[in-house]
């Protein structure tokens, strides 16, 4: 199973059929093992939402207009970053649905809240949600007027629209789209290249880094811009190159609205696949790439040291902690680790080849989903301590041993499978407070918590 | 109105307070939504969320479903999951596109409720409403349907209305509200609904008296009224001075058969509460009583006319609430208003769950035991 522009929708609606709390691996069918019936929302809070994706752009103001029940969880995740001053809201009424003024409503209270900022910022997020698209509001027309009375800002649509996760980009699909949809053509640099999509900035210890470093790439990320120029010079790099699913469509819009190339980089712990996506890069960018033996070994060797040290404690894993639960389940389990227990509901097309080893080598792994409302009453205590990885596997494991990542945590490369098993021996080390870390959203990400 | 906020927080919906009032009795709620309600709820809505194992959940709805007008799938999805779980009863609550739409949950309550035979309740609720108005139907849902008839009346047994943490939190002030009146000689029957039993409160018609103490159990206790004759009493048992009074209301409404209040606040712009009518009113009312300062209510949530009219102004826009702040010395309110507030005011932060969520949990004071202490600290006494 590929991943294409003509499936997205079709991959969205793959349905599951087994009901259930636990399910061996050798059963679970691909894409998705689980019936989705009703959801439960288990208490690990780590993930980035699109209020975070949001405040990522430097100096943005960011305005949600929706139903006073929708402001809630976005005000307030703003708040516990920190950083309201950089949030506003519209709450749309009974009376405006009733009335039909809601294009009215956006224009003025939009305008209205700009003038009552300190300071008039350089850019606009605006976010209808659900109920405007019900609505059938005329979205062009209200952004023309924004434009045309604020121009010195730049505004730019963003959605809340939960209800098209299945039918369209989710919110966080289309988030990260839109978060680059405010630059606009300048002139190319052909050794600039921006990583898009990721919530954290690469590290430097990264082979990806170092590959585009040693070949005399500028590497630009949103996450290390310092100011909205800064930002808009991401539009002068000739290639973006994104590593979480999530960000694939950002990728391709600004492949057509920059004819900047986009290269998907799929994040794995399969050495071969890692080589493979190097290869690709490189021959995109012309230069010449080597296999590093050297960091192979080191990772080996890392993850050599962290066997020893955890033996065979039982490790659980959930799709949280990154996009590839699956590669990463089978680079432990091919170096001894005892992975015993796997947290998700559906699994990426990248990981189709995954699956199907770990049913011939684990096939008594055991699958759970995350949102089944079985899962709520699920007994947390484990015989034995578990180590996780992921908030979702360590609420459901009860662990305290617990490598707190998230969407990869901006790993990339051969650098992944190293640090991972240095994150792995420091959670085996050091437990830590579960209940306190996990409910914290976007991990405290940039900003002081208020929690 | 404008709905505009720059800065201030939001309060939380009618569809949380459904699912807050009904989450110790056992009961499966089902909010009907594509996903983002069950984790606003879960995340700043439900302290109780991580440890317990309340049937809150979430129906998925998508974009289709919702154009075809399709409730196949919602309806399915509940009657599954209530054969695995086995509710005692069940709740349907809406959000904005199910309202949209003309989504009829009464229907697909009686629907599902055929099928189970358990009892089922259709909440149109459409978070566009605040939660006082969730809270008020789901209590009401409670003392018309689920209440049981053939109760004798026992003197000296009160219920106590409104109790959920996004007014109380989990600091202990819902264990207090029952202690302070047990201290006092009454016998709580029922609190509504924190800390009791569906059984406890099926039995709410043995009570003599009912105390309201929230805006969202006055429907309740209207009901209860016309159901059991139960007369009831309006405040919230803020300090050892206004829990004597109420005290000596119930004892009254008890005896009479007629309804008492214990508010009174004189109005003062001097002092400004923002909050929940009923308890900002009787924190009014308990600082009058210590040191005769009247104040002004500024009420953001939905309320009754019979609380209102105590003295409280429904406000609701930022532009206004900030421009009544203007003339304000004191200031009561959650630590999310003061952004608003005139920088020469003295502002005594009141965090309401509610408003803030979790944000201020280490700092929400228990008024039912330590109001003396409160007004202390603020120099407020």
């Amino acid at each position: 199973m590929k991943r294409t522009p003509n499936n997205f929708i079709a991959l969205k609606n793959i349905a599951g059929s087994y009901v259930g709390t636990t399910l061996p691996i050798s059963k679970a069918t691909f894409p998705v093992p689980f019936y989705e019936g009703l959801t439960y929302s288990p208490p690990a809070r780590g993930g980035w939402n699109i209020v975070h994706i949001g405040l990522t752009l430097p100096q943005a103001h960011l305005i949600f207009v929706c139903p006073e029940g929708c402001l809630r969880g976005v005000v307030l995740s703003a708040a516990e970053l920190g950083v309201p001053e950089r949030f506003s809201t519209i709450a749309v009424g009974e009376d405006n649905i009733l009335s039909g003024d809601i294009e009215d409503q956006i224009i003025t209270g939009v305008s209205h809240i700009i003038d009552k900022l300190p300071k008039r910022p350089p850019a606009v997020l605006v976010y209808t949600s659900c109920i405007h698209q019900f609505l059938g509001i005329d979205i062009d027309m209200v952004y023309d007027a924004l434009r045309a009375d604020n121009p010195d800002i730049d505004f730019t649509d963003c959605y809340m629209f939960p209800i098209m996760r299945k039918s369209g980009p989710n919110p966080v699909e289309m988030m990260r789209r839109q978060l680059y949809s405010l630059l606009t053509p300048i002139p190319k640099n052909s050794r600039a290249v921006n990583i898009i999509g990721s919530d954290l900035p690469l590290p430097k210890s990264s082979d990806l880094y170092q590959l585009l470093a040693a070949n005399n790439f500028e590497l630009h990320e949103i996450g290390s811009c310092q100011d909205y120029q800064a930002y808009k010079q991401m539009a002068a790099s000739s290639f973006n190159i994104t590593i979480l699913p999530s960000a694939i469509k950002a990728g391709e819009l600004l492949a057509e609205k920059l004819q900047q190339t986009h290269i998907y980089l799929p994040m794995s712990f399969n050495y071969a696949e890692i080589d493979a996506s190097f290869q690709r890069l490189s021959q995109l960018l012309g230069i010449t790439y080597q296999r590093n033996d050297e960091l192979i070994a080191k990772a080996e060797r890392a993850l050599a040291q962290t066997k020893a040290l955890v033996g065979n404690m039982p490790i659980a894993i959930d799709y949280t902690a990154g996009p590839r639960p699956l590669s990463l389940t089978r680079m432990l389990l091919e170096h001894g680790f005892n992975v015993t227990d796997i947290y998700v509901d559906s699994f990426q097309v990248e990981e189709e080849a995954d699956l199907a080893i770990i049913q011939k080598i684990a096939p008594n792994l055991k699958l759970h989903p995350t949102i089944d409302v079985g899962m709520r009453a699920i007994s947390r205590q484990r015989p034995t301590e578990t180590l996780a990885i992921g908030q979702k596997a360590a609420y459901f494991s009860g662990a305290t041993h617990f490598v707190n990542i998230i969407e990869g945590g901006g790993l990339f490369g051969v650098d992944a499978v190293y640090q991972m098993a240095k994150l792995i021996a420091a959670a085996y080390q050091t437990p830590q407070d579960t209940e306190a870390l996990i409910q914290v959203k976007a991990l405290n990400w940039g900003c002081e918590c208020n929690l | 109105m404008k709905y505009t906020a720059r800065i201030i927080s939001r309060y939380t919906c009618d569809t949380s307070g459904v699912c807050s009032a009904l989450y110790e009795l056992g009961g499966m709620t089902v909010m009907h939504d594509p996903g983002g309600y069950g984790s606003i709820y879960a995340t700043h809505d439900e302290p109780r969320w991580y440890d317990s194992e309340s049937l809150i959940f979430v129906s998925g709805l998508t974009e289709t479903q919702a154009i075809l007008g399709d409730d196949t799938k919602l309806v399915q999805d509940t009657l599954q999951a209530a054969r695995r779980v086995q509710p005692k009863f069940i709740s349907l609550t809406g959000s904005p596109i199910p309202a949209v739409v003309g989504t009829d949950f009464e229907a697909l309550a009686f629907e599902i409720e055929n099928e189970l035979g358990i009892p089922t309740f259709g909440f149109d609720t459409d978070g566009m409403h605040t939660y006082v108005a969730g809270v008020s139907k789901a209590l009401a849902m409670v003392a018309q349907r689920l209440c049981q008839p053939g109760q004798s009346k026992l003197a000296g047994v009160v219920n106590i209305l409104g109790v959920t943490p996004l007014d109380f939190s989990i600091n202990g002030s819902a264990e207090a509200l029952t202690q302070v009146l047990s201290d006092r000689g009454l016998t709580v029957q029922a609190n509504w609904a924190m800390t009791s039993s569906l059984v406890q409160l099926e039995a709410a018609g043995a009570a003599s008296a009912n105390l309201v103490v929230t805006a969202g159990g006055l429907k309740a206790a209207q009901i209860l009224q016309d159901r059991f004759g139960t007369p009831y009493v309006l405040g919230t048992p803020y300090g050892p001075n206004l829990t004597d009074t109420i005290v000596t209301a119930l004892n009254l409404a008890a005896t009479t058969g007629e309804n008492q209040s214990v508010i009174n606040v004189p109005q003062d712009t001097g002092t400004i509460i923002i909050g929940e009518s009923l308890t900002a009113l009787s924190l009014a009312t308990a600082i009058f009583r210590a040191t005769g300062r009247g104040a002004t209510i500024i009420c953001p949530t939905e309320s009754e006319t019979e609380i209102l009219a105590y003295g409280c102004l429904t406000i609701r826009d930022e532009d206004d609430i900030e421009s009544y702040l203007h003339h304000a010395d004191t200031i009561i309110a959650d630590p999310m208003y003061q952004p608003i507030c005139p920088p020469n005011a003295k502002f005594v932060p009141l965090p309401h769950e509610a408003f803030s969520g979790r944000i201020y949990h280490s700092t929400m004071p228990n008024l039912v035991t330590e109001l003396p202490e409160f007004l202390a600290a603020q120099n407020l006494d």
